[in-house]
């Protein structure tokens, strides 16, 4: 509507480039951070020894990694190398950590987009059905709210994976592939997240319910269910649809306890295995990685708000 | 539009039967907190063609009143009635499903402030197009070509375009427009009007009072809601006045305003701020606190206030620059009231807060008492800054929500007195306002409008200062309240010699306070004078439609033979 | 703001909210009994243990929970219970000790993010929009990594990981009290900022963070937890609950109690946690406006 209509955007896209530049810094300042001489660090990785090296032993270590040019030099050799997609060599295995994790991602993220999916249905359903009522639903509504959203992953698995897969058969225990294996590790994600999005969603429903559009529109006849999808729902999820850039971020880390539990493939693994091993290279790959995610799925919901809510239309 | 025949033959059978009859309603809460009545044996009958006005202060309960009218009381409510009934219903025995049939249909509610009470994220033809849809009316294309007839009909421009706009896409006037075509769009026979001009601008209210005039001609039935008697006394034919949910009395509309025979009534009468009312008490019942002989003013000949081509600019987030103040100049001399009266939007606030200096002018500067006052640093400005106070139009937000009432005195005075002194201090300063002390300890938030905006005003006193700006001061509250705080205000500017900033929109209240006035518009001034002179003999043609557009409780205005079209905004 | 006049409470006689005694909700009661419970454990576990966190008994291993041992035993033989009870002290020490470190961390950023210079406040606030593209879950992790397992790791990984998101909360906490028409009354008044910052600003905006820290100490345990179950916490044969469910995770199928019943009575700590202090911010919202 006025003439700078594309600044803004356009000052999102940099803010959110800065934060990833951020980010990747402090990975490289992570890697750096390690205790003692790197290069040591790494050979007793490598070999599951700790003991001290030669110098005629450690240099071609020191060569692989560059680990004797100038701090800055290594710091633009690092955010260069991520801008080309080059996540550096793992200090455990002989493979570019691009390569260990890439071979991972594409579970991890069907994990998390359909435990996404499956929160919002969860969570859009229950609330609707139970705010804005008498006080007793109320309170149940607000109480299975806070109670879900506080359940840890690793418990809420191992009860679901006892209830429903090994009492219940309703879902393979371990394993398996496609959607029925899916499901319990889905909801496992899912449920903490329903809950936590449900409180915001909740808040903001009884506050539009109160709101005089409501008003006039009871005031034309309409019925109460048609009023809570029709109207107040498009306001009632802004606040959700700001908290899922963020869920999509806690989602993936989420999934590296949940594929730990069902025994999934994915990056939750190569994750804890690399942080066992003090394998920096390949956590901080995923931690930037992810870092990323969350930064772009921000911008998408940034814009997707601007749908569902035309008044911040960046104009 | 024109009545068809099969409603003209409706509304003839209907002149002599009461429309709606209402027999001994009383209306209950029940909350965690116990039962309340909020209603009380109140009684009336609604004719065709004529206007019923329902008129209280908050608390009166005016509203739950014609909300039992649509069966929307609320959650918790319980009505009971020797008879309620519309057009022979027992509307008592109805169901949901019969009263979703009643309300957009048979009985229309107009809502105040279009901004909120449409759907801010949906286009407003949608919102007209839902109360055809919910009621079965024709098909979608239909519907859509019915909704731009409205639309037309209610006198909006473009009408195709707009329907496709959201509420906060159109001017004041356009959405409150909007929001009377949603209300209306099956032709119910019965309309309520709750506040229809609250928080309006004074030329929309116009507009508005005009479509509701233009209703009744066509044979509308209309409940007017409303705390302003101004604005009911041209378009009612019966009052029904309400206190505390009890009828205090109910006539025709003249017998009423000429010759109320009840105490409230003629106090809320005598309470309307107006030019009749200059000098004199709005609240005699009030009592004042004993002032002492008023003090004489000193250096009267240099002014207190000087401002001198005041400019301020604010970007919003789009990048737009939105000028707010543009070249604003005034003086004001001591002990004397400069009422700046203006809409939403003129920059009288933004005024106010360079005068405050709480914002730094573009350009221009402010002298106060012939020294500079904008222009200096704030560490040289901040030990002067308790010769000039505020009060805003909402006390609360302005204290600090821990503070009791004694602390919030207490911080005020700041350290400039000894203990002892100070204690008597406060003392002092709540006989200036006439509150109790055992108020000391209470929270602002358990005080009543009235009394927390009198802490507010004994918290401006409290340094003694030269100059009080008083920033809608009044606005949020009932008139019987305010009249009491106005005459507050004058004697205490009498007893004191403090100066006034008085910024409203209120005209009635600008002409009942000031001494000299200043109107703006989008951030310049448009005309000053003294108040004879402004409110009888204006020279600009946006203070002659200000002051045109002013319901006054004596004469009728010309509102009522403007077209239905009115103006287009 | 429209509606002022037609609120329903009267002019003259507003509703007076009186001090009532709370009323102690089932509830409520039930995470009080939790945490006293526990409090308890920890102070003082030999009065609440049945037998010795370390004692073996092999003859009675993987024995589901029964009136002998009321939460089962572990490979081991050794009571789960008195494991439980044993392990709080640990267990809520690193909870306490990381919900301090987060809000602290919180607080300083906060505050700074809100208060300072132009540039010193962007520049904190761009830390913490980096920091929060971390999920809490994987800075501890990396912290993990680097200062490799332990209890003071779990607890400034936690700590540093959770603080970004407090601190978020923090600073929006303080910019509303800066923008507030409080603030600028004292403005208006003449009072000098520092005063305004210290006497109004900071206690009102922090007021609401005692209640976060309880909440906070639930969730740090939770965190701890997460951590420890992925082997990544105190070594055993610590009775620390992290421990416990990192020992019981190769038994799920066999003896899930390992894992379930330390997992509940950490998920029963978090709830109390948080509804206490949910309780506790009530209490504490005096004037505030609905």
């Amino acid at each position: 509507m006025t003439r700078t209509s594309w600044a803004e955007p356009l000052r999102r896209v940099v803010q959110a480039a800065a934060v990833l530049l951020g980010a990747a810094t402090a990975a490289f300042l992570a890697q750096t951070a390690l205790p003692g001489d790197r290069a040591t660090t790494i050979l007793n990785i490598r070999s599951g020894q700790a003991v001290a090296r030669t110098p005629e032993e450690l240099a071609p270590i020191v060569a692989q990694f560059g680990l004797d040019r100038p701090l800055v030099r290594q710091y633009l050799d690092y955010v260069g190398g991520l801008l080309r997609g080059d996540l550096g060599s793992s200090y455990q295995q002989f493979r570019p950590v691009w390569n260990i994790i890439g071979e991972q991602l594409a579970a991890t993220l069907v994990l998390s987009l359909t435990a996404i999916t499956l929160a919002w249905l969860l969570m859009v359903v229950w609330v609707v059905a139970t705010a804005g009522r008498g006080p007793r639903i109320r309170s149940l509504g607000q109480t299975v709210d806070t109670a879900a959203a506080g359940l840890p992953h690793y418990w809420l698995g191992i009860v679901l994976l006892l209830v429903f897969a090994l009492t219940l058969h309703w879902a393979p225990v371990m394993g398996g592939s496609g959607l029925q294996a899916l499901l319990l590790p889905a909801l496992t994600l899912a449920i903490p997240l329903a809950g936590f999005m449900g409180q915001a969603t909740r808040t903001e429903l009884e506050r539009a319910l109160e709101q005089p559009f409501v008003v006039s529109a009871r005031m034309r006849g309409m019925g109460d269910t048609q009023l809570r999808l029709r109207h107040v729902l498009r306001h009632a999820v802004l606040p959700a649809l700001t908290l899922s850039g963020w869920a999509l971020g806690a989602t993936i880390s989420g999934a590296v306890v949940v594929e730990s539990i069902f025994n999934r493939p994915g990056i939750g693994r190569v994750l804890v295995t690399a942080v066992g091993s003090q394998d920096i290279p390949v956590v901080t790959g995923i931690v930037v990685l992810i870092a990323a995610v969350y930064v772009v799925a921000n911008l998408l919901v940034d814009v997707l708000y601007t749908v569902v809510d035309p008044r911040v239309r960046i104009a | 539009m024109t009545l068809t025949t099969e409603r003209a033959a409706t509304a003839q059978a209907h002149d002599t039967e009461p429309r709606i009859r209402v027999r001994d309603l009383s209306v209950g809460f029940t909350t965690s907190a116990g039962h309340r009545e909020v209603v009380r044996d109140v009684s009336f009958d609604l004719y065709s063609g004529r206007c019923l006005a329902i008129v209280g202060e908050s608390g009166s309960g005016k509203s739950v009143t014609a909300r039992t009218l649509v069966g929307l009381t609320g959650r918790g409510s319980r009505v009971d009635a020797a008879e309620l009934s519309l057009d022979g219903d027992d509307l008592r025995a109805f169901g949901e499903r019969r009263w979703r049939e009643v309300r957009g249909r048979r009985i229309g509610v107009v809502l105040q402030d279009a901004l909120v009470s449409l759907d801010p994220l949906r286009p407003v033809g949608a919102e007209i197009e839902e109360a055809l849809r919910l009621h079965g009316w024709g098909d979608r294309p239909a519907r859509r070509r019915r909704v731009i007839d409205l639309l037309e009909a209610v006198g909006v421009p473009e009408p195709a375009r707009r329907a496709r706009q959201r509420p906060g896409e159109l001017s004041g006037g356009l959405r409150q427009r909007a929001l009377i075509a949603s209300a209306i769009a099956l032709e119910p026979e019965i309309v309520i009007a709750d506040e229809p001009t609250t928080a309006l601008d004074v030329s929309v209210q116009a507009q508005v009072l005009a479509q509701l005039d233009a209703m009744k001609r066509r044979g509308v039935s209309l409940v007017l809601i409303s705390h302003d008697l101004a604005v009911v006394a041209h378009l009612a034919d019966d009052i029904l006045v309400l206190r505390q949910g009890e009828v205090v009395e109910q006539g025709p509309a003249r017998e009423v305003l000429a010759a109320p025979r009840h105490a409230y009534t003629r106090s809320l009468i005598a309470a309307v701020p107006g030019g009749h009312t200059r000098d004199t008490r709005l609240a005699p019942e009030f009592v004042l606190p004993a002032f002492p002989k008023p003090r004489a003013v000193p250096d009267a000949d240099v002014p207190l206030v000087e401002a001198a081509g005041l400019r301020k600019s604010y970007r919003s987030p789009g990048g737009a620059r939105h000028l707010a103040v543009d070249d604003v100049s005034f003086t004001l001399a001591r002990g004397r009231t400069l009422g700046i009266v203006g809409e939403s939007g003129s920059g009288k606030s933004t005024t106010a807060r360079l005068v405050l200096a709480l914002e730094k002018p573009d350009a221009g500067e402010v002298r106060i008492a012939g020294r500079e006052w904008t222009g200096i640093r704030e560490s040289r400005r901040r030990p002067e800054r308790h010769r000039i106070a505020v009060v805003s139009q909402d006390p609360l937000t302005s204290f600090d929500p821990r503070w009791t009432v004694e602390q919030i005195l207490r911080d005020a005075l700041d350290g400039a007195l000894r203990p002892v002194e100070r204690r008597a201090r406060i003392r002092h300063l709540l006989r200036l306002v006439a509150l109790d002390e055992n108020l000391l300890g209470r929270l602002p938030l358990t005080l009543s409008g009235g009394q927390r905006q009198r802490v507010a005003i004994a918290r401006a006193l409290a340094r003694d200062p030269e100059l009080i700006v008083l920033d809608e001061a009044v606005s949020a509250l009932d008139v019987s309240v305010q009249a009491q705080i106005l005459d507050l205000l004058v004697a205490l500017q009498r007893a004191l010699g403090v100066g006034y900033l008085f910024i409203s929109h209120d005209l009635g209240v600008i002409h009942h306070m000031s001494d000299e006035i200043l109107v703006m518009k989008d951030g310049a001034v448009v005309e000053r004078g003294d108040p004879d002179a402004i409110f009888h003999a204006p020279q600009h043609p946006y203070t002659r439609e200000l002051v045109g557009a002013l319901q006054r409780l004596d004469e009728p205005t010309a509102a009522s033979a403007t077209h239905p079209s009115g103006e287009n905004r | 703001m429209t509606a002022l006049r037609s609120a329903p409470a009267g002019a003259a006689s507003a509703p007076r909210p009186t001090r009532t005694r709370p009323r102690v909700s089932p509830a409520l009661a039930a995470a009080l009994a939790v945490v006293a419970f526990l409090l308890l454990a920890a102070i003082w576990p030999a009065l609440l243990a049945t037998h010795s966190p370390t004692a073996n008994d092999f003859a009675a291993a993987l024995q589901s929970p029964s009136w002998a041992h009321w939460f089962g035993t572990d490979e081991a033989g050794r009571d789960l219970y008195s494991r439980v009870v044993w392990g709080a002290r640990e267990s809520l020490l690193i909870g306490v000790w990381a919900a301090t470190v987060s809000l602290i961390l919180a607080v300083l950023l906060g505050t700074t993010a809100a208060l300072g210079g132009r540039v010193l406040a962007s520049a904190v606030g761009f830390v913490l929009e980096v920091a929060f593209a971390f999920p809490a879950l994987l800075l501890a992790l990396l912290l993990v990594a680097i200062l490799g397992p332990s209890a003071w790791t779990q607890v400034l990984a936690v700590g540093i990981g959770t603080a970004p998101g407090y601190a978020r909360i923090v600073r929006a906490q303080v910019l509303a009290a800066r923008s507030s028409g409080y603030v600028e009354a004292a403005v208006a008044l003449g009072h000098p900022r520092v005063r305004i910052v210290l006497r109004q600003i900071l206690p009102n905006a922090l007021r609401p963070l005692v209640a976060i820290f309880a909440l906070s100490i639930g969730q740090s345990i939770v965190w701890a937890s997460s951590l420890a179950f992925l082997g990544l916490g105190v070594a055993p044969p610590s009775s620390e609950w992290g421990a416990l469910l990192d020992a019981g995770r190769a038994y799920i199928t066999r003896a899930p109690w390992l894992v379930v019943i330390p997992g509940l009575v950490i998920v029963a700590l978090a709830l109390a946690a948080t509804s206490l202090g949910g309780r506790l911010r009530d209490a504490l919202k005096t004037g505030e406006k609905p």
